[in-house]
């Protein structure tokens, strides 16, 4: 333990940095410095983080933001190779905070991750549809000028709606615009014709998450196919579900506790008072939703902390235990 | 003592739904005023703390030991009490903030945060003043009760929370460590190792931080400087061993047997924790010293619901105290702690005929946990 951190103990010496300046802290932080409106009631947010590992074209970055006290995560596209800057469509909890902020805004932030990315620059198809542009507009702009052999179908609602609109139609790239209000919505059976030679392509889709299916049935097992999704599956709503342990790799469908649960299945559980008071059970969600049944109501993100005790699984679910 | 003859079964579960309306209150309209709080202690503590670990580089200066000194006082109790003890509740989980939450945070004391959330938070939070089942009734150290049973060390045991009060920190990390069982061989060697270990791992940086650490980097004012942070700390254990003191040992505060609360409700559990503990008389200032242990009876109904909101509840849970003719335990520091004082005194001698060992019905009583989290 360096000198530093001794005599800050049990605290971090950035724990006491954070005083001169936010971004100096234990989380990873990010200053917004500018918010810009874009088409359909999107904005661009640039950030400033206190520190940043980099990231490639294509990838995405999760931001946490603070709203009625709690802190809420979700993940957008960098749309910058340069700078971290994410374009976010005001629809959803965080997302409507995100463009409601003020450049000085100080929000959270995780590193640059994800496989969407586009090294070998070899002939490509981007199929991109509403504010599914913003991985592709990522890879665009880190080519900017040089833009090697790619052909781009974006679908929007309206040409105005197009994000991105302008400096997509300068880019010089080959550009396919649908738009459903005039067009009608697209079937892929056009595809023939709008992109001959698709087939031979590498091609990365993002849109939303019907669009998805089709192009995934569409594109068969074909490994020239990548596609990023920004919705989360369906929330399981049931008190009921198959709870899986992850690390000892057991699975269960149940209707009690989790904790219950677990000890049934011969999981090593932490536990204490079995009734919600002293957090001595709580384990990270992996995935899915748990329902808490004091007051049914049904919650849960990957990484919180469930209280095992008092929670019953809503859907299937995952634990890190 | 039983709970109060007067209460029927449909009384007492009927105070149950009014103590869960409460606390839905809470849950409902717990926000970001109550975020803002929370931060708002944290920048207060460190920004005390920063401000009196550099007065005390000049502590070789009265005026500056003296300032110094109070700031790092103020902030180990702030820091203890508000924060630590409050946050390791998981008050503050619901935040999701990893900065600020029960699983992360450690505190400026010798007792490992992991250890402290088992012995207070499960232990003494669930089996709240049942004699035998509360370690925290004199701690395994003191006769607080008379249906304790008395031993010769008694006799001791007034100069002996003397000492505990000034070395509080270390008293707890012994007592986490359940070091009692180590004594009576109850505990296998290997797992007393491991205890040890954790808990010098704790105890080493904390006792580097304030005896080396900051007198070397004082020069000139090494010794004053390390006389200013052995005061503080010393200060932080007398105020935190006086405040806890008060909440569960004044004379109107009732204990329970293994017996009387072997098919206890969540009903039944509500009322022993307002039976059982006691509020402290005091403003603002004090209830944020006390880490708003000054409403310990709310705390132990809630002892998960932010302590910044247990002021704004109090009324209500006097109120229902009031309805249902349940004494509502509260009074000025000094009286209760006076009371305090006295009763370890008088229970330091022989009792006239001494009461009968508590029975270990722990898996019944663990039961009766259950049935009340089915409840």
């Amino acid at each position: 333990m360096g000198l530093l951190a001794t005599a800050t103990t049990p605290f971090l010496p950035q724990d006491f940095a954070t005083l001169v300046n936010p971004l100096w802290s234990r989380e990873l932080r990010a200053r917004v410095v500018s918010v810009t409106p874009e088409a359909a009631g999107a904005a661009t947010l640039v950030l400033k983080p206190g520190r940043w590992s980099g990231h490639l074209a294509g990838q995405y970055v999760g931001i946490g933001a603070e709203i009625d006290g709690v802190v809420h995560w979700r993940t957008y596209s960098l749309t910058d190779p340069d700078r971290v800057s994410v374009t976010v469509k005001a629809l959803g909890l965080v997302s409507s905070h995100l463009v409601s902020l003020r450049p000085g805004a100080v929000v959270r932030l995780r590193p640059a991750a994800g496989d969407f990315t586009w090294s070998d620059r070899g002939p490509a198809l981007f199929l991109t549809a509403g504010s599914g542009i913003t991985p592709a507009m990522g890879m665009l702009r880190a080519f900017r000028g040089r833009i090697p052999d790619v052909t781009h179908l974006h679908v929007a609602r309206t040409r105005d709606e197009v994000i991105f609109g302008s400096e997509l139609r300068a880019l010089g790239h080959r550009l396919v615009e649908w738009h459903d209000d005039t067009d009608g919505l697209l079937s892929l059976d056009r595809l023939d014709d709008l992109v001959p030679d698709w087939r031979q392509r590498e091609t990365w889709a993002c849109g939303p998450a019907a669009l998805l299916e089709a192009i995934e049935s569409h594109w068969g097992d074909s490994p020239k196919l990548r596609v990023e999704r920004f919705t989360p599956p369906a929330l399981g709503g049931g008190s009921e579900g198959v709870v899986t342990f992850a690390r000892g790799g057991v699975s269960r469908r149940t209707s009690s506790t989790l904790l219950q649960a677990g000890e049934d299945e011969g999981v090593l559980m932490p536990s204490g008072c079995r009734m919600g008071i002293c957090y001595g059970c709580v384990i990270p969600l992996l995935k899915g939703q748990v329902r808490d049944v004091r007051t049914g109501e049904v919650h849960g993100e990957p990484g919180d902390l469930i209280q095992t005790c008092i929670s019953t699984p809503a859907g299937d679910c995952s634990l890190d235990v | 003592m039983p709970l109060p003859a007067h209460l029927t079964p449909a009384d007492i579960e009927a105070i149950g739904k009014e103590l869960d309306a409460i606390r839905d209150d809470v849950i409902a309209s717990r926000g970001e005023s109550d975020r803002a709080y929370i931060k708002k202690v944290i920048k207060g503590h460190r920004t005390l703390e920063t401000a009196a670990r550099i007065t005390l580089l000049g502590s070789l200066f009265p005026p500056a030991w003296l300032a110094g000194t109070t700031m790092l006082s103020v902030a180990k109790i702030l820091e203890n009490m508000e924060l630590g003890h409050n946050i390791l509740h998981g008050q503050w989980d619901w935040m999701r903030d990893p900065e600020i939450h029960s699983t992360t945070w450690d505190w400026d004391n010798v007792t490992p945060a992991a250890d402290w959330k088992h012995t207070h938070n499960y232990l003494h939070h669930t089996y709240t003043n049942i004699i035998g089942m509360d370690r925290d009734l004199g701690y395994q150290l003191l006769r607080i009760s008379p249906d304790q049973r008395w031993y010769s060390y008694h006799l001791a045991q007034v100069p002996m929370n003397i000492a505990l009060m000034f070395l509080f920190e270390y008293g707890i990390a012994l007592y986490d460590m359940e070091i009692g069982k180590a004594f009576t061989g109850k505990m296998p060697k290997a797992e007393i190792k491991r205890h040890l270990g954790k808990t010098w791992a704790k105890i080493k940086p904390q006792v580097l931080k304030d005896l080396v650490v900051w007198p070397l980097l004082s020069g000139p004012s090494a010794a004053t400087t390390l006389a200013a942070n052995v005061t503080a700390n010393v200060v932080r254990n007398v105020w935190t061993h006086s405040v806890i003191f008060c909440g569960h040992f004044p004379d109107e505060v009732q204990e329970f047997t293994i017996e009387e609360t072997k098919d206890e409700t969540r009903g039944g559990w509500y009322v022993r924790q307002l039976l059982g503990s006691a509020n402290l008389d005091g403003g603002k200032a004090f209830n944020l010293m006390t880490g708003q242990l000054s409403f310990q009876i709310e705390h132990h109904l809630f002892p998960d619901l932010p302590s910044n909101r247990y002021v704004e509840i109090a009324p209500r849970v006097r109120a229902l105290c009031e309805k249902y003719d349940l004494p509502y335990v509260s009074g000025p520091m000094h009286k209760q702690l006076a009371q305090v004082w006295v009763q370890l005194a008088k229970m330091s001698l022989p009792p006239k005929q001494q009461p009968a060992h508590p029975k270990k019905l722990a898996t019944s009583t663990k039961q009766s946990a259950k049935a009340s989290e089915a409840a």
